[in-house]
């Protein structure tokens, strides 16, 4: 059985048409690179299988019945994390307060559940973050920070919208290791989106390219090709291999990367998108 | 600063009890609910809710109501208002300071109409604690025991919801609900704090003292009870102050949350490697 099924799934928000007819089924223990442009429907996506949006036509299914709100079968690390700029709580507090945050009463959590969450953040190298105030933590950190929460609560599906903004280039790396070597061990079902497939390239099993309202699921080499990428772009796109690297371009210019176009050094790229780059 | 002998004499006044009762309820329960006003960073909404109280506090007098009723029902009314307008809505703020700036002047206004409420309205603004009678004492407690009940009841999704609004959304947190009975809450904790220092500063009861435990203690629940700890001090010396003193009960309390608070920012040495060890 499929952990996700799409069939014939169209998802919108405020009015608008993102994705239209889409089929697509996710098998359990599956690493998916959620790929495309911005505004694709990445966000959108996840937040159907959460249940936060039902899908205009069509239907979606996680495991195996309709989504609804606060699974905890999922555990997902929001795209937008917004967080108060002076926030003096410790990290272990921080994290948690996302565990049964849902219930009433006091924020109380025994034993067993403190001892949960000491060892997601042991498992993830971030026992020193435990104490120290989220407001004395840089990005990268807080970051982690939200990425052990993710794991926690023995999941069996991760959704992870955009986990390596404002990380640089080898931390980039440790957290998708880290994510693989954690889902790998425990067989869980990974959808973790990025914006290039190359920081995802050693650790996914499959490929899910969204853009111009339709998507292809499929391996790298069946779905980074011309033609399913020009289909998903909208233009020419040509497909560059090289030293094991992926590079979609449109008129010689690099679609999945912004403005720092060669440069590998900047992990915060993508902190300012460009839109349109085809059209560049 | 008093000596035992003065802390008796003075304890042998009826008003003075009272006043230590009534700053010591409100303020434990400002101390717990601005911990968490201060955490979302929504002290801007305590401060309008104060000013929308006056409104309301003039308008029952004008009336012929007891001016109490209409600070609490006003209060309470903006806040459920304002905690419907949502967690994240952009220029909140400034639709909050028109409201603020526009309930401030319906109180002056109703304050034209009623002339002989203008005694009373000093108080009301700046606050008289020993005036306080033991009924008020009694509603102060029960008003509070309700505000520190519900505050119980809906803090764990609270917490969740001000830390990681995106997640908690997506865990089943029913956001509006609680953001909503949030600022209700925090709307009758303004109301017992207008009670001791006024509707103008009951800054010095729900910001000053968890502002200052947050900065000196990470722990949840240590920084609670610290903000707790620290308004009732501050307001018990305040009393104990201004008997010395004879100055403004609510000037010694606003003075000693603001000197509480400018201690904590400062980078001490002890502090320093306190937080070095982590
Ligand atoms: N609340 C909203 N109201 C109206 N339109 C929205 C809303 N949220 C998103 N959209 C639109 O839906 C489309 C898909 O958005 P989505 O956030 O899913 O894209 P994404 O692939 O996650 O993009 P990004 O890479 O920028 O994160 C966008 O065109 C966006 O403008
Ligand atoms: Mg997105």
């Amino acid at each position: 059985m499929s952990v996700i099924a799409l069939d014939h799934a169209a998802l919108g928000v405020g009015g608008r048409t993102v994705l239209r007819d889409v089929s697509c089924a996710i098998a359990p223990g599956e690493f998916i690179g959620v790929l495309g442009p911005n505004g694709a429907g990445k966000t959108t996506l996840f937040r159907a299988i959460l249940g936060l949006i039902r899908p205009l036509a069509g239907s979606i299914r996680v495991f195996g019945r309709a989504p609804r709100r606060g699974d905890a079968a999922i555990g997902y690390l929001p795209q937008v994390r917004t967080l108060l700029p002076d926030l003096r709580v410790r990290g272990v507090d921080f994290i948690a307060s996302s565990v049964r945050g849902e219930r009433w009463g006091l924020p109380v959590h025994p034993r067993p559940e403190r001892k949960v969450v000491a060892e997601t953040l042991a498992a993830i190298g971030a026992e020193e973050l435990a104490e120290r105030p989220l407001a004395d933590m840089s990005g990268g950190e807080r970051q982690r920070l939200l990425l052990a929460q993710a794991l926690l609560g023995e999941p069996k599906l991760l959704l992870l919208d955009e986990p390596l903004i404002s990380l640089d280039q080898r931390h980039q790396e440790s957290a998708v290791e880290l994510v693989r070597g954690f889902v790998r061990e425990r067989g869980i079902t990974v959808l973790f989106s990025a914006h290039e497939l190359n920081q995802l390239i050693g650790a996914l099993d499959r490929v899910l390219y969204l853009g111009n309202g339709q998507a292809a699921l499929g391996t790298v080499a069946e779905v980074m090709t011309a033609p399913v990428l020009s289909r998903l772009y909208d233009a020419r796109i040509e497909v560059v291999r090289a030293d094991g690297h992926i590079f979609v371009l449109s008129r010689g210019r690099n679609v999945e990367r912004s403005d720092h176009q060669h440069d590998h050094s900047h992990g915060d790229a993508h902190a300012h998108h460009h839109h349109d780059h085809r059209h560049a | 600063m008093p000596t035992i002998t003065t802390t008796i004499a003075m304890l042998e006044y009826d008003f003075m009890r009272n006043a230590f009762a009534a700053a010591g309820v409100a303020a434990v329960v400002s101390g717990l609910v601005g911990y968490f006003l201060v955490l979302r960073g929504q002290t801007f909404a305590g401060h309008a809710l104060g000013h929308i109280g006056f409104a309301g506090a003039t308008g029952a007098a004008l009336i012929g109501m007891a001016p109490v009723w209409g600070l609490v029902g006003f209060t309470v009314a903006a806040g459920i208002a304002i905690g419907w307008l949502g967690e994240r809505i952009s220029g909140r703020d400034v639709a909050i300071g028109v409201v603020l700036a526009l309930a401030l002047g319906f109180g002056l206004l109703f304050l034209h109409y009623y002339t002989a409420f203008a005694a009373q309205a000093t108080a009301l603004l700046f606050g008289n604690v020993l005036a306080v009678d033991p009924f008020t004492i009694l509603a102060l407690i029960g008003l509070g025991v309700v505000t520190l009940a519900a505050l119980a009841a809906i803090m764990r999704p609270l917490l969740f919801l001000t830390l990681q609004p995106e997640l908690a959304e997506a865990k089943g947190v029913p956001v509006r609900f609680v953001s909503t009975a949030f600022m209700a809450i925090v709307a009758l904790a303004v109301s017992e704090s207008a009670q001791i220092v006024g509707v103008l500063l009951v800054f010095a009861l729900m910001v000053g003292p968890p502002a200052t435990a947050q900065r000196l203690v990470t722990g949840l629940w240590s920084g609670m009870i610290l903000s707790a700890a620290l308004a009732l001090a501050e307001a018990w010396l305040g009393i104990a102050m201004a008997y010395a003193t004879d100055w403004p009960v609510s000037f010694c309390i606003a003075l000693l949350s603001a000197l509480g608070y400018c201690l904590s920012r400062g980078n001490w040495p002890a502090r320093r490697s306190a937080a070095a060890q982590g």
